[in-house]
């Protein structure tokens, strides 16, 4: 009987060994399970309530006490047979594999998955952001051998502006024209509760208007702590009564039949991919105001060297820029280009503008709360 | 440099023209002197500046960028000032934030070789729409769909003013306009325009509608033809002569015939013309595409003058001398200019005949058989009317001949085929909606000759806003003047109208956009 020589005394095992992208997503062999499967398997580790990272049907399901109760919110009884809470900090052991998870600080309950195995460790970090949100807490660099980022940003135009400033845009246009309704175009879960709270903190105390298709997101929000003061559907009140009001939708309502009920609105939506205006105009939007939850160029990079990685892998988003400016800057990077990921999260589609002819550029898509 | 930026940021993603007033009055009344001052000068005739072309920012950008990025973010972007505003890897706190006067009167004193250094400067202090600000003025395409006549427009709303004040100061004032801000705040003296050869705000004529027709007191009215030229002001004061179209724009450069006839002080209203030979004795007017040829020059050669004369026709009389004549109804009015021209005899003008009508029936008779010789239709004006500025509804009246034409405004190009790969050939172009957006209406793409083509891919290429793949948009500041057959309801489009057979008639490279026809008026023609 030959002895296993002690695991100490080994080199640790590259995680190219034992972590593979395959079409269900990463997949953690010693453990054997996926992180944010694309399709339905026996056991997924979530990272946050996004429904491309969380989607319906598997077995076994392994997230933050906040990533559960959204799934469950979205999905009932389809969000996972057998559902596991693990607060952040709190370890569990999966087959071989040591995890744990780390804020994000992209949405609430948004996490970083850190895995080990065999003195090697590996974060997969979903979506993240690097700026303060009020509605979550701040993502954690954790030191690691590789660290799997995101590039939904990865390019160095985009440089997201201090919210702050951009809620003032919003105001100071509710100053000008007074008698227009705005509506703004935000993302059910993250996105549309943290606006609220920013619109808050700015000395916004009336009322805000919801469109139904957040009312559920933002009750679970008040539900787990997060306190967004007075919101009132924005069907409830006739047309010139909404002169002045400020009114949160689905980014797919704000251009459609839907916003027809609001008194003349000016559409704004807030999304990172408002920085490229030719972008914007594209969705006839009138006001648009940077507010991302996603890390924007220099955050990606600077998360890099705070986690001191040797080697990067970029799963979505612009991964070759960012893996060229990886790369020159000394680190092992490579794209892992995960399918399904960074796909709509709430199917957004918008007309096409008439006469605009096709669009000159691909991909690049609706990504989740960006 | 901050609230400027926030407005030209503001003003690109506003299409319709009250929320664009709106904001403008609003950063004119929060920023301070001489900032807005400058900001009304780039809205409105634009600021000039030597020595900062694109190349210089590409330049200046390559040196602190990874070439390979910057390539890629370019592609991605689609914009030179864009893309350098958002690439640049600033250095904040590096410097002091400059403001807009200060960025403006920098510029206007540095040397071409001091303008990178500043620029370079400036760019490390400035956040991304900031710097996207500088770079769209200092290149000098702001391309925020305002045009001159709204930036003051809003400007009066400061004061309470009458847009028309404003205009007739206008060429009396210098930038960064303390003055002007001054009086409009109750702070200060209107400002005196003297003796200069200034332009006065035109009085423009409403169309007369079919409906409107029965029912106007035609005694009251007289008749004059509708040139088919461009309406002008000429102004003689002070030594001073100059030559303004009716926007307020000096056209004098391209005018110099006409400008050396003049011998006396006055400031007149007339049609410009170019003349011929016609088939019998004496002259005609020649077709609108002679008179093209000589339009937007600055400078003109010796033969040009000698093919395409210039002549005005004249329709008014504002001032004999310094006497202003603006009060007085038309048909003094009207005896002052023919005593005028008795006792000058100016060459290259002559009067705009009356049309002699007894009743309504004959008036239509004469402008349906008015077909040819430069007649565009009638205009009918009030006996008593005064001169007054603007587009007062009642006074006057233009009555074109041919209804099936309308002037619309260029919203899409896209390249055409064959020989006509490398042109955007096909226009997609648009009506005002009484929202103030425009709406497509049709598409033409023929109908302009291969000069008129030339000119008008430079203009798309030029005025861009955006890109996809063969399509341009562009800013909504090209009139088309589009003759079709008929128009029908329609699905295919927003509009709920197609027209049938629309054919570019005409380019009216002087008239403004928001001055072209409203999404009513196609309308009104739809049959059955
Ligand atoms: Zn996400
Ligand atoms: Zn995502």
């Amino acid at each position: 009987m030959v002895m296993a020589m002690p695991a100490a005394r080994r080199a640790p095992p590259h995680p190219e060994r034992w972590i593979r992208v395959t079409p269900q997503g990463l997949h953690v062999v010693p453990g054997d399970f996926h992180v944010d499967p694309v399709r339905p398997v026996e056991r997924a580790v979530i990272t946050h309530g996004h429904a491309d990272h969380a989607r319906p049907g598997h077995d076994k399901v392994l997230a933050t006490p906040e990533t559960l109760a959204i799934m469950a919110a979205r999905y009932g009884d389809n969000a996972g047979a057998g559902r596991q809470a693990l607060a952040y900090g709190e370890r569990v052991t999966i087959g071989e594999v040591t995890v744990w998870l780390a804020p994000a600080g992209h949405v609430l309950g948004s996490a970083q998955a850190v895995l080990e195995w065999r003195g090697s460790r590996v974060v997969v970090s979903g979506d993240y952001k690097r700026r303060r949100d009020p509605t979550c807490p701040p993502f954690e660099p954790v030191p690691c051998d590789v660290f799997v980022t995101e590039a939904t940003f990865g390019l160095p135009v985009f440089r997201h502006p201090d919210d702050a400033g951009e809620v003032a845009k919003l105001l100071h246009s509710l100053e000008v024209f007074p008698e227009r309704s705005h509506v703004v175009g935000v993302y059910a879960l993250g996105k549309a509760q943290r606006l609220i709270r920013l619109l808050r903190e700015a000395g916004w105390e009336r009322p805000i208007y919801v469109h139904g298709a957040l009312q559920a997101l933002c009750d679970l929000y008040e539900d787990l702590g997060v306190a967004l003061g007075p919101l009132e559907p924005a069907t409830a009140k006739a047309k010139a009564e909404m002169a002045g009001a400020l009114v949160l939708a689905p980014p797919s309502a704000i251009a459609d039949r839907w916003a027809r009920r609001l008194s003349d609105p000016v559409t704004a939506m807030a999304s990172g991919w408002m920085r490229v205006r030719q972008r914007a105009k594209q969705r006839g939007v009138e006001l648009p105001l940077i507010i991302s939850d996603h890390a924007d160029w220099d955050e990606l990079n600077r998360t890099l060297d705070e986690v001191g990685a040797p080697e990067v892998w970029v799963t979505h988003g612009n991964e070759e820029a960012l893996v060229h400016h990886a790369t020159e800057r000394g680190f092992r990077a490579r794209a892992l280009s995960v399918v399904g990921l960074g796909e709509e999260d709430e199917q957004e589609s918008w007309p096409p503008g008439e006469g605009s002819g096709e669009r000159s550029e691909e991909g690049a898509g609706e990504e989740d709360g960006s | 440099m901050r609230a400027f930026a926030a407005l030209l940021d503001r003003l690109v993603y506003t299409p319709q023209r009250n929320g664009k007033l709106r904001l403008i009055a609003d950063y004119f009344r929060h920023a301070p002197d001489p900032d807005r001052g400058w900001a009304l000068a780039a809205l409105s005739d634009g600021l000039d500046f030597k020595g900062a072309k694109p190349a210089l920012i590409r330049a200046l950008v390559e040196e602190r960028t990874d070439p390979v990025l910057f390539r890629w973010s370019y592609d991605y972007v689609g914009d030179l000032a864009e893309t350098v505003a958002l690439i640049w890897p600033e250095r904040p706190g590096a410097n002091r934030p400059p403001s807009l006067a200060e960025v403006v009167e920098r510029l206007r004193e540095a040397g071409r070789g001091e303008v990178p250094a500043l620029l370079e400067r400036w760019l490390d202090a400035l956040e991304p729409t900031e710097r996207w600000a500088l770079l769209k003025l200092i290149t000098g395409g702001l391309r925020v769909g305002v045009s001159a006549r709204l930036a003051k427009t809003a400007l009066a709303a400061l004061g309470e003013h009458d847009a028309a004040e404003i205009e007739e100061l206008w060429h009396g004032l210098e930038p960064p306009y303390e003055p002007l801000f001054a009086w409009l705040e109750g702070r200060g003296d209107k400002p005196e325009l003297g003796d200069s050869a200034a332009f006065r705000p035109l009085m423009l004529a409403t169309p007369l509608e079919e409906s409107e027709v029965e029912a106007l007191p035609f005694e009251d009215y007289l008749a004059e033809w509708k040139w088919d030229g461009i309406r002008v002001q000429l102004v003689s004061r002070g030594g001073e002569t100059r030559l303004f179209s009716r926007t307020g724009d000096d056209i004098g450069g391209a005018f110099p015939d006409l400008l050396d006839a003049v011998g006396f002080e006055a400031t007149l209203d007339g049609e410009l013309l170019v003349l011929r030979h016609g088939p019998g004795e004496g002259e005609e007017v020649a077709p609108f595409n002679d008179l093209q040829q000589r339009l937007n020059r600055k400078t003109v050669t010796g033969k040009l003058l000698e093919l395409y004369p210039a002549h005005l026709r004249l329709y008014d009389i504002l001032f004999d001398g310094t006497e202003d004549l603006r009060g007085l109804p038309l048909l003094p009015r009207r005896e002052r200019l023919e005593a005028f021209y008795e006792r000058e005899r100016p060459a290259r003008m002559d009067l705009s005949p009356l049309v002699d009508f007894r009743s309504m029936d004959e008036l239509k008779a004469l402008r349906e058989a008015a077909r040819d010789n430069g007649i565009e239709g009638l205009m009918l004006k009030r006996k008593d009317s005064a001169y007054l500025a603007g587009r007062p509804k009642g006074p006057w009246y233009k009555w074109k001949r041919d209804p099936l034409l309308l002037d619309c405004v260029l919203m899409y190009a896209q390249r055409g085929h064959g020989k006509r790969s490398s042109f955007y050939s096909d226009y997609t172009f648009g009506a005002w909606t009484p929202e103030d957006e425009l709406v497509p209406v049709g598409k033409a793409y023929f109908g302009f000759t291969d000069e008129e083509l030339k000119r008008l891919d430079k203009w798309v290429r030029d005025h861009t806003t955006e890109r996809f793949g063969p399509v341009r948009a562009v800013e909504p500041g090209l009139v088309l003047e589009v003759a079709f057959d008929a128009v029908q309801r329609s699905t295919r489009h927003k509009s709920g109208l197609a027209m049938r057979f629309p054919r570019v008639h005409r380019i009216r490279w002087d008239k403004p956009a928001h001055e072209a026809d409203r999404l009513e008026s196609l309308q009104a023609l739809v049959e059955g």
